[in-house]
């Protein structure tokens, strides 16, 4: 390692949504920008179509286990992006005013559904979020709709980033987007990054933070094997004026907690109030012959259903429990989902099991039905009850495969009211479902990795009370002037709707603050770049909204 | 336990032998298949066609990239020690000549594997994590490509009912949609399609 420090404007942390959006904006304004990345850099030709360890799947996926809580998430150049299912709604607008534990509103006054609207206009633009029909709707969704429609439900067709003309509807989305139809990162803001000069470098897993003497940070980093991620192959440090932290919500706490000892004391948020946004799952084996009979099902070739391998993840939701006026904890979203074999086989359950559940005899019985298996998504309103132990030798994880597969230290008992919503919702998913016997319904056990995410949040959180969020309304860390936090960390708490297109709009409004930061530390740059497209309609609605922003 | 059995002529079976029956018994007890000859002892014989061993579960634990591998020998010493604890309470006589996890009936095995992953269970971690690889040998043959594997027949994909793949190994699926409106919209709905 050298002697000499790197320097650099401005340090990011993470690739994802958090990352990926400050790299553009900060490189797009003027300055020296430098994004370190823990996962591989895969390009489109390199996602494959193969569950076989070392494929594109699980060297761009992560799965940490905990105690309680088990997380999935993007480990790539894109992080999250890479392998999401690309819905974006936006978040509805009680989820600000929500209470949760601490018994007053957690989101700063600053932040509601109107002040952040400008913002997620901003993203649905550079993302080309776009609302679908009926014709986009998979198979899955198609039944989960006729479903909610019997048993007297809305259902809607989700607002995703996906470009229908090149989707194929393989459903390998978790695996990296071969076709380029989801619009991740990839093809939107780390592009235009780059294009501004921004440096990202993949395989580079920060370990902590220290300060100079002059207020600025050293970030201090291993490299990563690139094909067993549980090897190293050197280290280095980087010196930047602002770090931009956006390593992900099971990554981002376990940084600053393990920085500590060089930063002094953090916030008391660092590393608690996590929440998995709620998430649980339940799997419905569909009756061919119901679906046929209640909703007149044909897929054209004789087949009523039989599509569980065929889609493009979600496509229809159920929003008639996002009521405002219901009380906090029965609020929920069901949406229609795809998991891929492997991680959504194991925990599904045998409906009605008179042996084991999940392995078996009887399980091996349903594997045989998969391709009639509709999986429901719900997304409850939970306690923040996930606290980070203390980190790991290096990395969030003690990783136990050479990728993918990894053991952490986040701990969560879930409350009574996050037992109850899991409980309320399966029932609702149940009633609706096997309602006129069209299927059998379990959820999924959380006996084996405890309760799972695929959007954990808010472990390093915003908020206006210093004893509760470890941000302040601007994004930045309290305490520490100069670090600021973007990703899915910095979500007060759970959504009840799929999180990217709040933790991309709530990253895009702590832009013009960041750059004010930088420019305060002698950085030259400036707040205004259009969409990475060069679209500027979402910049004009935001541009008045900060009358000095432009430097 | 393991030289235990080793030294002891009465039960006949090398080490080697004890691993791989073990082992094989374990991932048969996740996902059952049919015995693979008359005398199959390893493989209970509860289901018909391949289960987690006919779809390479031994292959797959054995493969470094799992980082499972290097614990086999220690959970195959603990898997039948559980089993002789629980034919002991059970008041069952295990037959000597096999590994004892391999010497009990399916439905004790199954019970057996459903307390050691039980919550509370100190080795819990553990036996999950040997479930998980064995599990998916058989619904995502995680040992190998898929599309050949496809192409192979393994038993699980094809138990599971994937489609081929095009030529290249990719999937494509030009019909996806029924095209048909199902339900209402949410009547509280953004013009963007998001809640409002």
């Amino acid at each position: 390692m050298s002697t000499t420090a790197e320097r650099t404007d401005v340090l990011v942390i993470g690739s994802g949504f958090g990352g990926a959006i400050a790299a553009y904006h900060l490189a797009a304004g003027g300055a020296d920008v430098t994004v370190l990345e823990r996962g591989p850099w895969l390009e489109s030709k390199e996602f494959e179509h193969d569950y076989k360890l070392g494929s594109s799947y699980t060297r761009a996926f992560d799965f940490t286990v905990g105690d309680g809580m088990s997380i999935l998430g993007g480990n790539c150049v894109g992080g999250g992006s890479v392998v999401y299912f690309a819905a974006m709604p936006r978040a509805p607008r009680f989820v600000f005013d929500r209470q949760g534990s601490i018994g007053r509103r957690m989101w700063p006054q600053a932040v509601s559904r109107e002040t952040l609207d400008p913002w997620y206009d901003r993203v649905e633009e550079s993302l080309s979020v776009t609302r679908q029909d009926w014709n986009d709707v998979s198979y899955a969704g198609g039944l989960w709709a006729a479903a909610c429609n019997h048993a007297g439900r809305t259902a809607n067709p989700l607002a995703v980033a996906i470009d229908n003309t090149k989707c194929v509807n393989c459903n390998w989305m978790m695996a990296g987007c071969r076709f380029e139809a989801k619009q991740s990162l990839l093809v939107n803001y780390l592009p235009a990054a780059i294009a501004h000069g921004a440096r990202i470098r993949p395989l580079h897993e920060v370990q902590h933070l220290s300060r100079t003497p002059d207020g600025s940070y050293r970030v201090h980093y291993n490299v990563v094997h690139d094909d067993d991620y549980r090897l190293q192959a050197g280290s280095g440090v980087i010196e930047a004026k602002i770090v931009v932290m956006a390593a992900g919500a099971g990554a981002t706490p376990v940084i600053l907690q393990r920085s500590e000892a060089h930063l002094g004391t953090m916030p008391r948020a660092v590393g608690r109030y996590f929440s998995g946004n709620g998430e649980r799952l339940n799997t419905a084996i569909i009756d061919e012959a119901k679906a046929a009979e209640l909703f007149g099902l044909d897929r054209g070739d004789g087949l009523a259903y039989a599509a569980n391998q065929i889609g493009k993840g979600p496509t229809v939701a159920s929003w008639d429990r996002l009521d405002g006026s219901l009380p906090e904890y029965s609020r929920y979203s069901l949406e229609q989902l795809y998991f891929p074999p492997g991680l959504g086989t194991i925990l599904a359950q045998v409906p009605g099991a008179t042996g084991p559940s999940w392995f078996g005899k009887e399980k091996k019985e349903i594997l045989k039905q998969w391709t009639s298996w509709l999986t429901i998504f719900t997304m409850i309103e939970d306690d923040n009850e996930g606290v980070f132990g203390p980190p790991p030798a290096t990395g969030n994880a003690h990783r136990i495969s050479q990728q993918m597969l990894g053991r952490g230290n986040l701990r969560y008992d879930p409350t009574k009211n996050t037992l109850g919503a899991w409980a309320a919702s399966d029932a609702e998913v149940k009633e609706i479902l096997e309602k006129d016997g069209l299927a059998k319904v379990m959820p999924w056990t959380n006996d084996l990795v405890g309760a799972y995410t695929v959007h954990p949040l808010s472990s390093c959180r915003m908020g206006d009370d210093p004893h509760t969020s470890a941000l302040d309304d601007s994004n930045e860390l309290r305490d520490h002037p100069g670090i600021f936090v973007t990703d899915g960390s910095s979500v007060p708490g759970a959504l009840t709707v799929n999180p990217a297109m709040t933790i991309a709009a709530l990253a895009e409004r702590a832009m013009p603050g960041i750059v004010r930061a930088a420019q305060s530390r002698g950085i030259s740059v400036t707040y205004g770049a259009p969409a990475p497209d060069g679209s500027t309609s979402g910049r004009e609605r935001v541009l008045p909204l900060l009358p000095s922003a432009r430097g | 336990m393991e030289s235990e059995l080793r030294d002891d002529n009465e039960r006949g079976a090398p080490a080697g032998d004890i691993r791989t029956m073990t082992l094989e018994a374990y991932a048969d007890t996740i996902v059952p298949g049919q015995k693979r000859f008359a005398d199959d002892r390893a493989i209970a014989g509860v289901s018909t066609g391949g289960g987690a061993v006919q779809a390479g579960a031994l292959e797959l634990l054995q493969w470094d990239a799992t980082g499972i591998h290097e614990g086999l020998d220690d959970l195959v010493r603990l898997v039948n020690e559980h089993a002789l604890a629980y034919a002991t309470e059970r008041r069952l006589a295990p037959d000597p000549t096999v590994p004892p996890f391999v010497a009990l009936d399916y439905p004790d095995r199954a019970a057996l594997i459903q307390r050691l992953t039980t919550p509370g269970h100190p080795e819990k971690e553990f036996w999950v994590l040997l479930s998980l690889f064995c599990n998916m040998a058989f619904d995502s043959a995680a040992h190998l490509n898929t599309a050949q594997a496809m192409e192979d027949g393994h038993p699980g994909l094809e138990a599971m009912g994937l489609s081929m793949p095009d030529a290249d190994g990719l999937w494509r699926f030009k019909d996806y949609s029924y095209g048909r409106e199902f339900a209402r919209l949410h009547p509280d709905t953004t013009s963007t399609g998001s809640p409002a």
